[in-house]
């Protein structure tokens, strides 16, 4: 017995689907970052070290996470769309390779923002900021592969290939970075190590990764339903789609 | 034999042709026709495994080209729209590095005898940037008289830029390819005649159109 | 198999003298890099001798980035990369003798010219010579690694800006390590660390890169 998993790679049947999940993702999503953003400003303790600044790391530590995380993921489907030729994984990748981007945007603004009370500079060359960079340019190498190609599948094939590139090189730029770190003796404050985590910054901290995850999920399916409209537009079911009264 | 069943294929996302079918076998000769744009061009490179097919497949006795991979291509010589030659090299030389990388065996006496066969004695030896067009063309051309053991020829617009005399040469080639057991698809504007026992020709914009 | 190797190189390289003016372009804009960086932050001999190992290494990235659009740009324009994609032999081959070119046309005579590069920033003669070890090493993996983005952007509109914004962020562990072995040399420590790195790195690449090109190129022409 084959399981029907194939059904749901069919842009066709997949439209519909994600968008009836998106409002699920997207009110959790919000749900859950007013919850942590409420846990983080109001319920966590100040550190007596950092004081009050120290509270970026709410949103810093799990947008580097997510940046990280989210390339991963995309290299996942991109590769899975080189190897079974299923057009929706490689739409997949190209729909999370922007939230990814935002995430690392994210983790490097709030980075300078802690760091310039911190370290009283906006930016310091630590490890961790460092490699949040040169995963941004991968980003944004992947965007510009993609978008410098006409021809949509040659993208999509031809930006997976560099996508599984840059998975293969995520940790040991990561490590040589952190190597450089060490060896040159930079900031000695790591942003990681925020000093005794509580259990109740502990917990905000989760709640606002799990929000991440809920925008990132609900992020991604919308743009790949845009995606998919763009890609086929010539299709039938589109066609029946722009009929239908909604 | 070179068996094709149902291809197609696509160009961005609009369908270029769909459900091509037909078979060569020793000694035979295909004609693919078409306006510009119809996909011929298109339709020799997923025939070499260079573009992949959208639907159905292309089998080369009896196997998927997909899986022979390097088998494949020891059987195949293809001379595509452009000519493969390099600027800086002269005739002799493109020949010659050719011949090399498709694993022949090539003498610089062949490659000479090759390259005067096809009316280019004299020049062999003239870097190919200072060669016209038609003379450019000969010299790609003149793989294929070091080509017989390779048993299918995919030649797209062999003809163009050559004058009367060397597309007689040209076909003089063929013909002698044919006899010999070879296989020839070929894209062509001009009408050629080529003598073959079992020739076809294919239309692509039939059925497609649209 | 080694044949088909030996005659890409030899073809390459044969290219490569027809056109010796390109050759030498890439070594002089090294040249002219390095030299730029003491206009720019002043001739003092300490803070030179201090950036000098970052320098090489930077201005070395550039030239051989530079030079990336002559792996496969020609040869696809004139038709030659589908017959070298069609030949009876693994795409990885063609690609390793088509790299092992590029270096031994960009990145060697880089590596050779180095040391009197070096000589201009003070460096203590041991230091030269880590750096001539260190780039020997380096060299080869930024081409190996260059002709991944080579071979993506062939055929793509602005792929000369494009393969920079693709290569030089892999581009990074080979010059944190390269620079780093003159660094802990010039500084009278053991660059050996550094340069075994360089070393694995540089296997990897050959274990890995020929196939990601291949795949790279086989995309380009579909």
């Amino acid at each position: 017995m084959k399981l029907n998993w194939f059904k749901y790679a069919a842009p066709a049947t997949f439209y519909p689907l994600a968008g009836k999940l998106i409002p699920w993702f997207a009110w959790s999503g919000a749900i859950l970052a007013v919850a942590g953003l409420y846990l983080s400003f109001f319920v966590a303790p100040t550190d007596f070290q950092q004081g009050e600044s120290y509270r970026i790391i709410f949103i810093h530590v799990p947008a580097a996470w997510m940046s990280m995380f989210i390339y991963i993921v995309m290299a996942g489907w991109a590769a899975a769309g080189l190897i079974f030729n299923t057009r929706l994984s490689s739409m997949m990748a190209s729909a999370l390779a922007p939230t990814g981007a935002l995430f690392t945007v994210i983790a490097l603004w709030t980075g300078a923002l802690w760091g310039k009370p911190t370290w009283g500079a906006w930016w310091v060359w630590d490890a961790r900021l460092t490699s949040e960079l040169i995963l941004l340019f991968l980003y944004l190498g992947f965007l510009a592969l993609h978008a410098a190609i006409d021809d949509p599948r040659r993208a999509d094939r031809a930006s997976a290939v560099l996508a599984l590139v840059g998975v293969v090189n995520v940790p040991i730029i990561y490590f040589s970075v952190k190597w450089w770190n060490t060896l040159h003796q930079g900031a000695s404050v790591s942003m990681t190590m925020a000093p005794k985590m509580a259990a109740t910054m502990l917990l905000g901290m989760l709640v606002m990764a799990l929000a991440c995850w809920m925008y990132s999920i609900a992020a991604a399916l919308a743009r790949v339903r845009c995606i998919i409209l763009e890609r086929e537009q010539q299709a039938e079911w589109i066609a029946n789609l722009a009929k239908e009264p909604t | 034999m070179l068996e094709v069943s149902g291809l197609g294929c696509l160009r961005g996302e609009r369908r270029l042709f769909a459900g091509v079918s037909f078979s060569l076998r020793p000694g035979g000769l295909i004609w693919i026709q078409g306006g510009n744009g119809s996909g011929k061009t298109t339709l020799l490179r997923t025939l070499c495994g260079l573009t992949p097919a959208m639907a159905g497949e292309v089998r080369w006795g009896g196997e998927p080209i997909r899986k022979l991979g390097e088998d494949y291509r020891r059987e195949l010589t293809y001379i595509g729209h452009a000519n493969g030659l390099k600027e800086d090299l002269s005739a002799a030389e493109n020949l010659l590095a050719a011949a090399h990388l498709a694993g022949q065996q090539a003498s610089r006496a062949e490659v000479a005898g090759a390259l005067q066969g096809i009316g280019l004695a004299g020049r062999e030896h003239l870097p190919v940037k200072f060669l016209s067009q038609g003379q450019r063309r000969r010299a790609a051309l003149a793989r294929l008289r070091l080509a017989h053991s390779r048993t299918l020829w995919l030649l797209d617009e062999p003809f163009n830029a050559l004058d009367a005399h060397a597309v007689a040469g040209m076909r003089h080639i063929m013909e002698q390819h044919l006899a010999q057991g070879g296989m020839i698809a070929l894209t062509t504007h001009q009408e050629v005649a080529i003598q073959a026992t079992d020739a076809q020709a294919l239309r692509l914009d039939e059925g497609s159109a649209g | 198999m080694m044949r088909t190797l030996r005659y890409i190189v030899s073809r390459d390289v044969l290219l490569a003298m027809r056109r010796r003016a390109d050759v030498a372009t890439t070594l002089f804009f090294f040249v002219i890099v390095a030299s730029l960086f003491p206009l720019g932050v002043g001739p003092d001999p300490k803070l030179l001798r201090a950036m000098a190992p970052g320098i090489l290494w930077v201005a070395a990235l550039l030239a051989s980035m530079l030079s990336l659009g002559r792996l496969f740009a020609a040869d696809y324009a004139d038709g030659s990369l589908e017959q070298l994609v069609l030949a009876p032999d693994p795409l990885a081959v063609v690609v390793i003798g088509k790299v092992l070119a590029h270096w031994l046309v960009s990145g060697l005579p880089l590596v050779l010219i180095s040391p009197v590069i070096a000589l201009q920033f003070d460096l203590p003669a041991e230091a030269i010579a880590t750096l001539l070890l260190a780039l020997l090493l380096g060299t080869p993996l930024l081409s190996l690694i260059g002709a991944i983005g080579a071979a993506l952007t062939v055929g793509v509109r602005g792929g000369g800006v494009l393969v920079s914004l693709l290569v030089l962020p892999l581009y990074v562990p080979v010059l944190i390590f390269g620079a780093g072995a003159v660094d802990a040399s010039a500084s009278g420590m053991d660059a050996g660390g550094h340069l075994s790195i360089l070393g694995a790195l540089l296997l990897l690449g050959m274990a890995l890169a020929p196939w990601a090109t291949s795949a790279a190129l086989r995309i380009s022409l579909e």
